[in-house]
């Protein structure tokens, strides 16, 4: 396969980026996008040029560091897997690809095509965990737990923390992925008993970090590589709520 | 005003949707009064103007009239917020974007929002200036002591086809704002449910097409006649 490709390169965090264009050809169907920025950095290499800089770990679909806008759609044009994972059979021959870095507030870009995803983690430690130490994993059933949480605990805790609902979403909200957070907690029983105190401080935490507003677009639904349903969002509006209403006023 | 800042980003999508439901609520009863307006039945005039009538001067109404400002303006100023934020929240935009796959006029409710409230302007200084004597009611025949004489205003404006036109159009524009609008409030108001959330859109869309077209048989009314 020819391609064209148009991609973004940011020196470093303070320098001002531009789109490059990049011509390659004979990239096989079967290269995974990855592999086709891996043979395109070989050759930029050749030409004692700075490769271009991305982010990528575990190649399986399952680290979440992968990172890309692919025609204006993140982890390109295949559904319900991330970059990693989509092959070059997605596009056609001679095609134009533009890759760009996820775009939001809180995710500054590092180099190229890498950004900080920090604000992810700054949002788990607000609150994203239970305090205790649960132990290991429990006899069956010593601990009671509907099957129905327990099924929607484990859709939840699928996500990867990649952001790309930050990067779909026209708001560059993080409502997908911190509704996941507190669903995966919130759900079972070691997590319901923080699970107002939770979900309160990981919202503030999720404002404060200049995230923007969800207006229920599903962007963020249709574009996760795992499939984290809109549901989540639904329930942590519902729990946020109840937590407001209800709860006793926090104190620290 | 601060305080309103102040609000998490869940809590202003609750207060919004729940003004907003509240304003969906009304628009229904703003129907029912202006079809009137339309020869139904042979005292169609004296149903509006009763109607009219109740709706000016109910001290019970008088109260919901300020509980339906508080909604407007609650509902309009967080609309603005909440979108000068979500711009603020991504300062750099991509070279291509929206490909994504999401519903058509969720992407538009701050365009279809502002056309409204332009619309909503106008309506204000038509009528409701009248009514608090802001502006000069202009004389109709059955403009009885006390009471204006709206059956004749509202004939007056249907009676000029750019106006019907333009009417037309912005009722289109906000049954596409209540299409995302109708769902979106119940979601951001947490009530999702795998029984009750599929009826929810399915009355939010019949909702934002069967309203719209009540106020467009209106003008389409005088456009034909």
């Amino acid at each position: 396969m020819d391609l064209t490709l148009k991609i973004w390169r940011q020196e470093n965090a303070k320098a001002r980026g531009k789109f490059e264009t990049y011509k390659v050809k004979g990239i096989p169907e079967d290269a995974s996008f990855l592999e086709m920025l891996d043979i395109l950095n070989e050759s930029i290499v050749d030409r004692v040029q700075l490769p271009i800089a991305f982010d990528h770990d575990c190649r399986e679909g399952i680290c979440g560091m992968c990172s890309l806008y692919i025609n204006g759609r993140p982890h390109g044009p295949d559904e319900g897997i991330t970059v990693c994972q989509m092959h070059m059979r997605n596009f056609k021959d001679g095609s134009t690809i533009v890759i760009e870095p996820w775009r939001a507030r809180p995710f500054p870009v590092i180099k190229d095509l890498m950004v900080d995803r920090t604000a992810l983690d700054t949002i788990i430690q607000a609150g994203g965990y239970v305090s205790v130490r649960t132990g290991g994993v429990p006899d069956a059933n010593s601990i009671p737990i509907k099957k129905e949480s327990a099924d929607l605990a484990m859709d939840a805790a699928s996500c990867i923390g990649c952001g790309a609902c930050v990067a779909t979403c026209k708001n560059a909200s993080a409502m997908l992925f911190v509704s996941a957070k507190v669903s995966q907690m919130g759900l079972l029983p070691q997590g319901k008993i923080e699970a107002s105190r939770r979900v309160q401080k990981m919202v503030s935490k999720m404002d404060e970090l200049g995230f923007g507003n969800c207006t229920n677009t599903y962007a963020c639904e249709a574009e996760c590589p795992k499939e984290i349903k809109v549901t989540n969002i639904a329930r942590m509006n519902r729990h946020f709520l109840g937590a407001k209403l209800g709860a006793q006023k926090m104190s620290g | 005003m601060a305080k309103l800042l102040h609000y998490s980003s869940l809590t202003k999508k609750f207060i919004m949707a729940i003004a907003g439901l509240f304003l969906a609520t009304f628009l229904i009863v703003h129907l029912v009064i202006n079809l009137f307006i339309l020869p139904l039945t042979g005292n169609h005039v004296e149903i509006f103007e009763i109607a009219v009538h109740f709706m000016t001067s109910n001290p019970l109404i008088k109260v919901f009239e300020i509980v339906l400002f508080g909604g407007f303006i609650i509902h309009i100023l967080y609309g603005l917020i909440v979108q000068i934020q979500n711009w603020l929240a991504r300062p750099v935009r991509y070279k291509k974007e929206g490909y994504s796959h999401t519903s058509f006029f969720s992407k538009y409710m701050i365009h279809t929002g502002i056309i409204i409230l332009i619309f909503l302007v106008i309506h204000f200084i038509n009528f409701y200036f009248v009514k608090l004597g802001l502006t000069e009611a202009p004389e109709g025949p059955m403009a009885v002591a006390g009471d204006h004489d709206f059956y004749h205003m509202a004939v007056n404006l249907f009676s000029n086809t750019w106006y019907s036109v333009l009417y037309i159009v912005i009722i289109i524009i906000l049954g596409f704002h209540l299409n995302h609008a109708f769902q979106s409030a119940f979601q951001s108001l947490g009530l999702n449910h795998s029984k009750y959330t599929p009826f929810i859109k399915a009355v939010g869309t019949i909702y934002s097409i069967v309203i719209p077209l009540g106020f467009i048989t209106i003008p389409v009314y005088f456009l034909i006649s």
